[in-house]
């Protein structure tokens, strides 16, 4: 197929894919790498790494497998990137295409709505709102979500607008289609690839928001959780740099992963960069 | 300059195209003359290679594309010999070149009479000051008026034949033995077009200078052309002085292309239309209001003002005009793509314009739109079936039935059926332009609305799908609303014509009276900037 053919000429995109496989795999096997719970504490407290081979990564300050918490964190960072995105995209779509599509009245109410949330620091939205709704894994996703969604919708409005003047978008209108039907079947379709690319983006922001939420001690208390091992951590960041050092990496790799597959399928996806390297 | 030397000779000029395209040579094989105080004018169809040797002789070829063999001699010097330092100092100098596009050729951030002054910047030539006289000089000489002022504009500000018209100052600042002017008013209307064609001769007359002039239009051709090359899929097929190749042509495609060329037979008379009255457009207004604030007026611009006419069942009306002229808003208000804002537009006696998006839908599908762009027209992301069943489902037809339609449309307007399955992309532009006819007949509607539906096609599909239509209309007893700025092809294809100037209509009538006999000084200088008028390309094929 020809998109993967221009996905796979960008190196970078394939090694993010690779990445982002592993990680998948991790957080799919966790519960068969490690059976137990990655609360219990399994071994001497504060153990360093690379020493004993049945916890390389090391142990924290109550004994728990640095590894398992990793594998277990994984779990979480990717349910709540994946699931908050695809709620925000939802919720983005829906009123970015209500907007761009009817335009007039309609545009500059959803639009002014969408700027309410704009200007409100995300972060800052996110703690209040996940604060109010006490903290768990649901109120955690739906708080991202909704601090997220305003650039999908101004996205979404954008190609809403240049196509819906487009001629087979008027043909459609002719031939007797609806509104809710042409928005579907004729536009829709036509400004999908800029839709996944953000939403690439967007997964990645979503794992770092949820990792700073859990650090500030806002993550949900049942789950192990890449940023909650960070925050825990960070009273012993000088005696014992393994516990902050390896969740910040899981990070960091996954974040890096995200993105470069994102910006290969903006690549792939984009005609007017099509060859431009060629 | 040696008087036995001509101005530029092409020898065998070949350039070889990337592998895996349909052909293996851009052009191949081409030689011509061109003298001083001659026009040659370089005729053929998209894809012909026309262009391709413009842009050789001004080293303009994309990197991929190299000249595999020949020559193309400048004053006896081989161009393509040159060093790049070398040739940057005959551009501009001895050869210069003019533009399809004049807007997106000229740059946007920088006055007019800087540009004019850059050319004479960069070959070093005079001070400032003298540049600045020339400057003057040449918009005067261009024939813009009020240069001191004008001198400061920005091109934005320019109408599109000012714009071409700086174009040929910028062409002509340094006095070069040649100029090569690429479709230079392909994207004009045709009074700019006549004023800008009779500008180039005047210059070319006056300075004694070779014309290398490209075109896909036979009737500029026969306008301003002294020599015509006839190209197709980069081999030379006919070349001789203008009057050998426009009025006795050889070559079977040079017959084809003339003959496709349209040209109002004059004499025709048509029997008319008895059929009911379908359409009744009463004084249909729409004004347009842009920008406005809170402290600025509106610019307010009358689209359509108190536009009448009736249209009977398998009658064909032609509205003309030129771009600005309001014809396709007018079309859009018919099919209520657009608000109205006075008038009464009568369907079967019904008024339409009162009616919610809701309520008219129903209605719809008797009146359908044949859009300009082939490309445009046809969403890139459904196959060909889809987007014919489309309309009727959406009107309630079950999808097998829809489909059966679709496969028995596409043998209608001579697309194969394995159609069904592709997508657009697969399609040439006529052949696109065949699907978006089939769409709007899908529906078997009683109005059909053609926007500009053939200008975007060359001219012997344009003359294919205009066959089409014609015949469809005759076998379908349908009413045909066809919008166009050539006056030729209306004239061709049309019962009745109507000429819009400033979004009114200033003359109505059946083609012959319209020719014959135009009313209004407008139709008048419409008729009279026609290309070729003087040429009958019927004679010429006879």
């Amino acid at each position: 197929m020809s998109f993967f053919r221009r996905y796979a000429q960008n190196i970078g995109a394939l090694i993010g894919l690779a990445i982002l496989a592993v990680v998948v795999f991790v957080a799919l096997a966790a519960p068969i790498l490690y059976p137990g719970s990655p609360w219990q504490g399994v071994a001497e407290p504060l153990l360093p790494p690379f020493e004993d081979p049945a916890y390389p990564l090391g142990t924290d300050l109550l004994g728990r497998d640095i590894a398992a918490g990793i594998a277990y964190g994984a779990r979480v960072s990717l349910l709540i990137g994946i699931i908050s995105t695809a709620v925000a995209v939802v919720i983005g779509v829906a009123i970015g295409a209500l907007a761009g599509f009817y335009g007039g009245r309609v545009d500059d109410m959803l639009m002014r709505f969408t700027e309410f949330f704009q200007t409100i620091p995300a972060f800052a939205m996110a703690v209040v709102l996940v604060a109010i709704f006490s903290p768990n894994i649901t109120s955690i996703t739906l708080a991202i979500a909704v601090v997220s969604w305003p650039p999908v919708a101004r996205l979404v409005r954008g190609e809403f607008l240049s196509l819906r003047s487009r001629e087979f978008v008027q043909a459609a209108v002719v031939v007797g289609q609806t509104g809710p039907r042409i928005m579907a079947t004729q536009i829709l379709p036509n400004a999908i690839s800029p839709i996944i690319v953000t939403a690439s983006l967007m997964v990645a922001t979503a794992i770092l928001t949820e990792s700073s939420l859990s650090f500030l001690g806002l993550g949900d208390r049942n789950m192990m959780s890449w940023g909650f091992m960070i925050g825990a951590a960070r009273t012993m960041l000088r005696e014992a740099w393994w516990l902050s050092v390896f969740p910040g990496l899981a990070i960091l790799i996954t974040v890096l992963a995200i993105n470069l597959i994102g910006e290969g399928l903006n690549d792939a996806m984009n005609p007017h960069l099509r060859g431009r390297k060629g | 300059m040696n008087a036995t030397t001509p101005l530029l000779q092409v020898e065998n000029l070949s350039i070889e195209l990337p592998a895996g395209l349909d052909r293996k040579y851009a052009v191949e094989n081409l030689s011509y003359t061109l003298n001083a105080g001659e026009i040659l004018c370089v005729v053929g169809e998209s894809g012909s290679g026309k262009s391709m040797t413009a842009n050789a002789i001004m080293g303009l070829l994309p990197s991929y594309l190299k000249p595999s063999s020949g020559r193309i001699l400048l004053k006896g010097r081989d161009l393509l010999a040159m060093s790049e330092a070398e040739l940057a100092r005959e551009r501009g100098r001895t050869v210069s070149m003019i533009f399809q596009e004049p807007l997106s050729a000229l740059n946007p951030l920088m006055t007019v009479g800087d540009q004019i002054a850059e050319v004479m910047l960069v070959h070093g030539e005079g001070d400032a000051a003298s540049r600045e006289q020339r400057v003057l000089e040449l918009l005067d000489y261009v024939g813009l008026p009020d240069p001191a002022s004008l001198r400061h504009s920005y091109p934005f500000r320019l109408s599109g034949g000012q714009r071409q018209r700086v174009m040929i100052a910028m062409a002509l600042a340094l006095e070069p033995a040649m100029l090569i002017a690429d479709e230079p008013t392909t994207a004009l209307d045709v009074t700019t077009q006549a004023q800008i064609l009779d500008l180039i001769r005047r210059i070319q007359r006056a300075k004694g200078m070779g014309v290398l002039f490209i075109t896909h239009d036979f009737g500029v051709v026969a306008d301003i052309a002294d020599k015509v090359v006839v190209m197709e899929k980069g081999l030379v097929v006919e070349q001789g002085t203008a009057d050998e190749v426009l009025n006795r042509p050889k070559h079977p495609y040079t017959r084809r292309l003339i003959a496709a060329v349209p040209h109002p037979d004059e004499n025709a008379t048509r029997a008319d239309a008895d059929g009911d009255v379908l359409l009744e457009v009463r004084g249909l207004r729409k004004t347009y209001r842009s920008g406005g604030g809170l402290f600025t007026r509106p610019r307010i611009v009358k689209a359509v003002d108190d536009v009448s006419f009736t249209l009977r069942r398998g009658e064909t009306l032609g509205v003309v005009g030129e771009s600005g002229s309001g014809k396709s808003t007018l079309g859009r208000c018919i099919l209520k793509l657009t608000d109205v804002d006075g008038g009464q537009i009568l369907y079967r006696g019904k008024d339409i314009v009162p009616l919610s998006q809701a309520a008219f839908r129903p209605l719809r599908r008797h009146l359908q739109m044949v859009f300009q762009d082939p490309f445009a027209s046809l969403n890139p992301r459904q196959t060909i079936g889809r987007i014919l069943t489309d309309g009727p489902v959406a009107n309630g037809m079950p999808l097998a039935e829809a489909e059966k339609k679709a496969r028995e449309l596409l043998s209608l307007v001579g697309l194969d059926p394995s159609a069904y399955d592709r997508y657009p992309h697969e399609f040439s532009g006529g052949q696109r332009q065949r699907v978006g006819i089939a769409r709007a007949l899908a529906l078997d509607p009683e109005l059909l609305v053609a926007d500009e539906s053939v200008s975007a096609l060359d001219v012997s599909v344009q003359a294919q799908v205009l066959d089409l239509l014609q015949d469809l209309q005759k076998k379908l007893n349908i009413a045909v609303i066809f919008i166009t700025h050539d006056l030729r092809v209306a004239a061709e294809v049309c019962d009745k014509i109507a000429v819009m100037y400033r979004g009114a209509i200033v003359e109505f009538g059946p083609p012959g009276e319209v020719f014959n006999a135009p009313r209004h000084a407008y139709t008048q200088q419409l008729i009279a900037a026609i290309p070729g008028r003087h040429w009958n390309p019927r004679a010429a094929v006879a």
